[in-house]
């Protein structure tokens, strides 16, 4: 609780300061992005700037801003006039939605075939694996998001090319980040795998009488489990990231969309609303994903 | 055993689109899929009204047509008054908001006065009151003759919404206009889903019943959408996407020249550019046939002068066409006082001619011709440094007095008349975007007088005399015109662009077949 309310404080005073450290004036960016820079002159920024007080003296800003928070208000957006909690509550959503659908498919597939890959070290499926692997973790998100349009959605006409409201909307932006969490994951998966194998309590199970399959089952899922599921709680912080691009790529409304729109736009309260929503999301990450590791893990309980 | 898990994972997986799936409107009839890069950023008409307008959701008091003159909106006549200090506007009978409620001069004038007290450019026309006599009448008063005020009130912030739009602190809560479609649903700021008003009175019933706008922002998203005909109608490509699609064939790609001007703007007070002659050296060096081939993909747009064809009223035909000599430039620099030197630079005493052309990247092809017209300066011996940063840098530049030099690309159809946005731009003390130590005075008549009179020889006469000048004196320089390149899905029929972006027309569009 103490380490999300200094997250809070520590991560808005931040924004504050780097988005005044921004270059361009913030008036102007703020009017250009309600009204239009074609329509943009000194007068107009002179009404932003007098309506949102931006010639107050900085620690003033600051200071409303920080007490605001504590009320647990995260005030209007400047652009759009509407409550950020209500607006990052919306995308943070999409975002959220995007992230499950990556992951769910990414983290069975990809553990997986790391397991099958594994369990036969130097096999052609370890080593076609790797190939694909490397290939698609050196690949950016943004290239293979682009391919995958080109040919699912323009080529073949399978599936539509950006959101469109329509469930089929998912699919392509989930299966560009999937591709890259499954390639990642399933090369640790087959590290740990390996590593569960040629310790000594599997070669005693197999020694003790169990067939090979009963011998994995009970003495290698688990063991290889634990630094899979520590993977897969940071992969999904590492999301964000592919997930910024991949919103703008395929239109997806989520918060890398926002946050990136309402940074070119100062958009001040949209900023610092989005990124608290996610470094607080961080560190509930962080604790889920401890305790799961505590659950299989019992050597990790206190 | 894993025989039957995998079975499981495996059915699983499949059932995962039904699992996320969220609600889907059951779609009784097909939509024109509309996608644009413009996103709804506000339900507030000063900021995204011209949306409401394009998508005949909302009406303004008046339209205008191809040429930019006034045609009906949601007012039918418009009567200058005998002292030509107010406008009487009589509203459209029986007109209707979407809740059904009529379209009364109240509505109307709330509407312009909240226009009137943001940013935009009906706030900066001379309106002293707008008053609404009867339920039909609308009765505007200027404190000086204002012609144009039809071309204000055409711009998309005046659109006209409903009473009920608006929540007790007069904020919009809702976009209920007047159009011939309203909206079912939007979803900021990406989608909003319309479907066809039949209580609109203002012409020919729709043919197509529903419509679908979506954001998409990246333009070779946009592209493929166009290409694979997951979307109707789908505006602003760029120019490699617009090559793929006129190579493919599976879509119709129309284009339509726009008033807007891609210009460079100098600081006229400034020791380098103080000279006319200095700027139209500048101008004969700038290689404009290679910027509009090679950037624009299209050697039209090549600027001959200010205004391209598009804005008809304002392209002078007589005018002696800009282009490129650099040996006139080098002679006219030389007059000024520069003589190269050692490194090919111009040198004047010991100061060389070194100066900063600011310019933004919003517009991709605005940074990649800086640097082209970096290169054309230095074969003169100018020594033009580009600096890529915010677009807001160029007015705060103009009033610290700071900017040299600035690229942009300037709209002359944010009104229909552009003269509004000329007599902001070529005030006497300059403008934002446009002149910067530099007036004339004549210009300044001559445009104060247009926009006072509605007499036709005489506006014409003014608008050569204007443009005139400014091709010849230079304060800012013209380098390209722009057109829009849309793409029309052949399903689609009745498709007409509108040159000045007001509207998408779609309620004069059909199906094919």
């Amino acid at each position: 609780m103490l380490q999300a309310v200094l997250v809070a404080v520590l991560v808005g005073t931040l924004c504050f300061l780097l988005l005044r450290a921004l270059p361009g004036d913030m008036a102007f960016r703020i009017a250009a992005s309600r009204y239009g820079y074609d329509l943009v002159d000194a007068r107009a920024a002179a009404m932003v700037r007098a309506e949102l007080g931006l010639d107050r003296p900085l620690l003033a800003q600051l200071g409303t801003w920080l007490l605001a928070l504590l009320r647990g208000d995260l005030g209007i957006s400047l652009v759009s006039n509407s409550r950020v909690a209500t607006e990052i509550a919306h995308s943070l959503g999409a975002t959220l939605l995007l992230a499950l659908a990556a992951m769910l498919p990414a983290a069975v597939i990809g553990p997986a075939l790391g397991l099958l890959a594994g369990l036969r070290p130097g096999g052609t499926a370890d080593r076609a694996g790797l190939v694909i692997a490397a290939v698609l973790r050196a690949l950016p998100s943004f290239a293979v998001g682009v391919g995958l349009m080109l040919l699912l959605a323009g080529w073949l006409g399978w599936l539509p090319a950006s959101d469109d409201g329509t469930p089929a909307g998912i699919i392509l932006p989930a299966l560009t980040l999937a591709l890259g969490l499954a390639a990642a994951s399933s090369r640790i998966a087959r590290d740990a795998t390996v590593a569960a194998v040629n310790a000594p309590h599997f070669a005693f199970a197999r020694l003790k009488g169990l067939s090979p399959a009963q011998a994995v089952r009970r003495h290698v899922l688990r063991n290889a489990a634990v630094p899979v599921v520590a993977y897969l709680g940071l992969q999904f912080a590492l999301l964000i990231e592919g997930v910024v691009v991949v919103e703008a790529l395929f239109a997806w409304p989520g918060i890398g969309h926002a946050v990136v729109d309402a940074v070119l736009a100062r958009d001040v309260p949209m900023v610092q609303g989005a990124v608290l929503a996610l470094a607080l999301g961080f560190v509930a990450l962080n604790a889920l994903t401890d305790m799961a590791v505590a659950l299989l893990d019992p050597r990790r309980r206190e | 055993m894993e025989r039957r898990s995998l079975l499981a994972t495996a059915t699983s997986l499949l059932a995962m689109p039904a699992i996320l799936s969220r609600p889907v409107k059951a779609q009784a009839t097909v939509a024109l899929k509309v996608v644009t890069p413009w996103e709804i950023s506000s339900l507030e008409p000063s900021r995204a009204g011209y949306i409401f307008a394009r998508m005949q959701v909302a009406e303004t008091l008046i339209g205008a047509d191809d040429g930019g003159l006034p045609r009906r909106g949601l007012a039918t006549t418009w009567i200058m008054s005998e002292d030509r200090l107010s406008w009487r506007l009589t509203l459209r009978d029986g007109a209707l908001f979407h809740d059904g409620t009529p379209v009364t001069a109240e509505a109307a004038a709330t509407a312009l006065r909240r226009a009137k007290a943001q940013p935009g450019p009906f706030a900066t026309a001379p309106v002293t009151a707008i008053e609404a006599p009867d339920a039909r009448t609308l009765v505007i008063r200027t404190s000086q003759p204002l012609a144009a005020l039809p071309s204000f009130l055409a711009h998309g912030g005046t659109v006209i919404l409903a009473p009920a739009s608006y929540d007790e602190a007069g904020a919009v809560r809702r976009v209920i206009g007047s159009g011939p479609y309203r909206i079912v649903g939007i979803d900021a700021p990406l989608r909003m889903e319309l479907e066809r008003f039949d209580g609109w009175n203002g012409g020919k019933r729709a043919a197509i019943e529903r419509v679908s706008y979506q954001v998409v922002p990246r333009a070779e998203t946009r592209t493929v959408m166009a290409e694979s005909g997951q979307a109707d109608l789908v505006f602003v490509l760029d120019p490699p996407g617009q090559d793929r699609l006129r190579r493919g064939r599976r879509v119709e790609l129309r284009t339509v020249p726009i008033a807007r001007t891609q210009m460079i703007k100098l600081n006229a007070g400034s020791p380098f550019f103080k000279d006319v002659r200095a700027r139209r050296a500048v101008s004969l060096l700038v290689d404009r046939a290679g910027i509009a081939t090679a950037i624009l993909r299209n050697p039209d747009l090549a600027a001959t002068q200010m205004f391209a064809p598009a804005a008809a009223e304002w392209h002078v035909p007589g005018l002696a066409p800009l282009g490129r000599d650099v040996p006139a430039a080098r002679r006219l620099l030389a007059e000024c006082g520069w003589t190269p030197g050692p490194d090919g630079i111009l040198l004047r005493g010991d100061k060389p001619f070194r100066v900063t052309l600011r310019t933004f990247s919003d517009r991709p092809e605005l940074p990649v011709a800086a640097a082209a017209l970096q290169e054309n300066l230095r074969e003169g011996g100018i020594d033009m440094q580009v600096s890529v940063a915010n677009s807001s840098e160029i007015p705060a530049g103009h009033r610290d007095g700071t900017l040299e030099m600035a690229l942009f690309s300037r709209s002359f159809s944010i009104l229909p008349d552009p003269v509004g946005t000329l007599v902001v731009d070529f005030a006497a003390t300059g403008g934002d975007w446009g002149a910067m130590g530099w007036s004339d005075p004549a210009l300044v008549a001559a445009l104060a007088q247009l926009t006072a009179t509605s007499d036709p020889a005489e506006r014409a006469r003014l608008r050569a005399q204007a443009a005139t000048i400014l091709q010849d004196q230079m304060p800012v320089i013209p380098v390209a015109w722009y057109d829009n390149s849309v793409a029309i899905s052949r399903r689609l029929s009745g498709v007409t662009l509108d040159p000045l972006e007001l509207s998408y027309r779609i309620a004069d569009m059909g199906w094919t077949g």
